[in-house]
């Protein structure tokens, strides 16, 4: 039910980014989602790639500092007010969300979002007791 | 281990005999053959019969670095080339190397030094000894190397870098010893964590480090990343070379080699000796040196010296762990800065590797000081509040400790360049001749 993120601390440097993806390009790992929340002098970018695993050590290998983080990515229709239902039930819950971000490409039709929140495994419950769907490693 | 009983562990009044007869003996010799020695003498008024008890130590003068580039190469020598068997300089990161020259029994009592701090750190004739010191003009990799052939031990001439290989060997030669500089020693075992190498693998014991100042924490680090007891050695190329002095068992400052140097320690300003337990810079006199003797050496190295007798048996005078160099130190924004500083700072936070960098430069007249850390592996960075929180616990302990601010930079682990000897932590781009 959890995917795998993989944060990545990038120093505020130009062409710091494409350091950064050329070692994914060279190791053919897909890149399914990214998003970036910058601060003055660095950023971490977030990405969810095929095999989180395999990303971190290249990273690592090649200067990066990278992690992996649990994160929830949520599949829901594409229509007004399908995000606002994912997010009042979370709210009911009293279960936090640190930051969301949407895929690169879903289900045709549906909108799949990436949400990190406080207590992932709460989360999880749920928004399964609402019949919202999660998606999981294979699926994405 | 003691390697040499009668020296190391002789009574004071013994040990202050042998030092006086051998004093006499140097002054003797450098009135003699060094003109350097003879005018500087003659300027103070004081001849080589003046020196009746080793007290008169203090109205001889004083040797700095200057002095033995003002003869470069040779004029300081007090034997002749066809006595010296090996020449050593030390790099001069300005101007011209300083040079020194060695007899064969220079070679061999400088052999017997290092053959005692082996003995310190735990080595005998069964030991596989790995020197990782560059081989060359600097002192450190012949030095250990001559040492170690002397006790007896096995020696794998590694010199320093071709650190893959350095790991290869230590594996599967198993080396017992390792000598290098500390920064080089930690470049070894971040490479032995990432190549996924465990301690129990190396039949590594001990270490000797040594030629660069390094703190405390850095020594821990060490000792856990390599799986071993790591002792500090300390020389100089001027003195004799590593071996001057080195740490026990008991890790309580290092053990001076009185029988062949005598060490005060002076206020680097008024040159007043000082009391020992007071911080100062030392300095040395050399009394068994042949080739090239030198009289109240200014090391600008300070530390501070211990008389009490040590647990380890050795009665012998303990330097402290040199705390910076009076030449090392930066004045930003009119701050007396050392890098050490910054170092046991830094060596405080698990969150940091210890490698840094220090960059001071000039903006708008005012003084730019930057340092640069790296974030260690497998840290929440996910978390920007953790980063920037992380950000200002060492921002604070930094200015707590320096008394000035700066501006602190993280670094992705494994960005700064990695040291295979002498670590270079500072980039002064300031022109000082624009200064007033």
């Amino acid at each position: 039910m959890f995917i795998k993120q993989v944060s990545v601390f990038l120093e505020n440097e130009t062409g710091r980014l494409s350091d950064y993806t050329k070692i994914l390009t060279d190791n053919h790992i897909d890149m399914k989602a990214v998003c970036i929340a910058d601060t003055v002098d660095f950023g971490i970018l977030r990405c969810i790639v095929d095999d989180p695993e395999k990303a971190v050590n290249v990273l690592n290998e090649n200067g990066f500092t990278a992690s992996i983080t649990t994160v929830l990515a949520v599949s829901f229709e594409n229509v007004p007010g399908a995000l606002h239902s994912v997010l009042e039930k979370l709210a009911d819950e009293d279960i936090g969300v640190d930051y969301i971000y949407s895929m690169i490409r879903s289900e045709t039709g549906k909108a799949a979002l990436i949400f990190k929140v406080g207590d992932p495994e709460k989360a999880g419950e749920v928004l399964k007791e609402n019949n919202i769907s999660l998606l999981c490693m294979k699926d994405i | 281990m003691i390697w040499n009983k009668t020296a190391e562990c002789a009574e004071r009044k013994e040990l202050e005999k042998i030092q006086l007869t051998k004093l006499k003996r140097t002054v003797e010799r450098i009135y003699k053959n060094v003109e350097t020695y003879r005018d500087k003498m003659q300027q103070k008024g004081i001849a080589p019969g003046d020196i009746t008890s080793l007290e008169d130590l203090k109205k001889l003068p004083f040797t700095t670095k200057d002095d033995l580039r003002e003869n470069y190469p040779y004029g300081m020598f007090a034997s002749p080339l066809s006595e010296i068997v090996r020449i050593h300089a030390s790099s001069g990161t300005t101007g011209k190397p300083t040079v020194v020259g060695y007899t064969r029994r220079d070679l061999e009592n400088w052999a017997e030094c290092i053959a005692r701090c082996f003995a310190m750190a735990g080595g005998d004739k069964s030991s596989v000894v790995q020197v990782a010191y560059g081989y060359g003009l600097f002192t450190g990799g012949l030095g250990a190397h001559g040492g170690a052939e002397y006790m007896g031990a096995s020696v794998i001439p590694m010199s320093s870098g071709n650190t893959q290989k350095q790991i290869l060997l230590m594996k599967d030669f198993k080396s017992t010893i390792l000598c290098c500089t500390p920064s080089y020693a930690l470049t070894i075992s971040e490479a032995l964590k990432k190549a996924g190498t465990t301690t129990d693998e190396l039949a590594l014991e001990s270490g000797i480090f040594g030629a660069e100042p390094w703190t405390a924490g850095m020594k821990k680090e060490i000792e856990k990343g390599l799986g071993i007891k790591a002792y500090d050695i300390y020389g100089l190329s001027e003195i004799m070379g590593p071996g001057v002095a080195c740490s026990c068992s008991e890790d309580n400052g290092m053990h001076i080699m009185e029988d062949m140097f005598i060490a005060e320690t002076i206020d680097p300003k008024t040159e007043e000796v000082l009391p020992y337990g007071e911080k100062g810079e030392i300095v040395f006199t050399t009394i068994g040196k042949e080739g090239i003797p030198l009289i109240r050496y200014r090391t600008r190295d300070i530390c501070s010296l211990m008389p009490e007798k040590c647990g380890c048996g050795r009665t012998t005078l303990r330097m402290s762990r040199v705390m910076g160099r009076s030449d090392d130190m930066l004045i930003i924004r009119g701050v007396n800065v050392f890098p050490s500083q910054i170092e046991s700072v830094i060596s405080g936070f698990a969150e940091l590797t210890l490698n840094y960098k220090i960059l001071v430069g000039r903006k708008d007249n005012k003084d730019t000081f930057e340092v640069h850390v790296e974030l260690a592996e497998g840290l929440a960075i996910d978390d920007i509040k953790f980063v920037e929180e992380l950000r200002k616990r060492v921002d604070h302990d930094l200015r707590a400790v320096l008394g000035i601010g700066c501006t602190l930079r993280f670094l992705s682990e494994g960005t700064l360049p990695r040291s295979e000897g002498k670590a270079v932590r500072v980039e002064d781009t300031r022109n000082l001749s624009e200064r007033v």
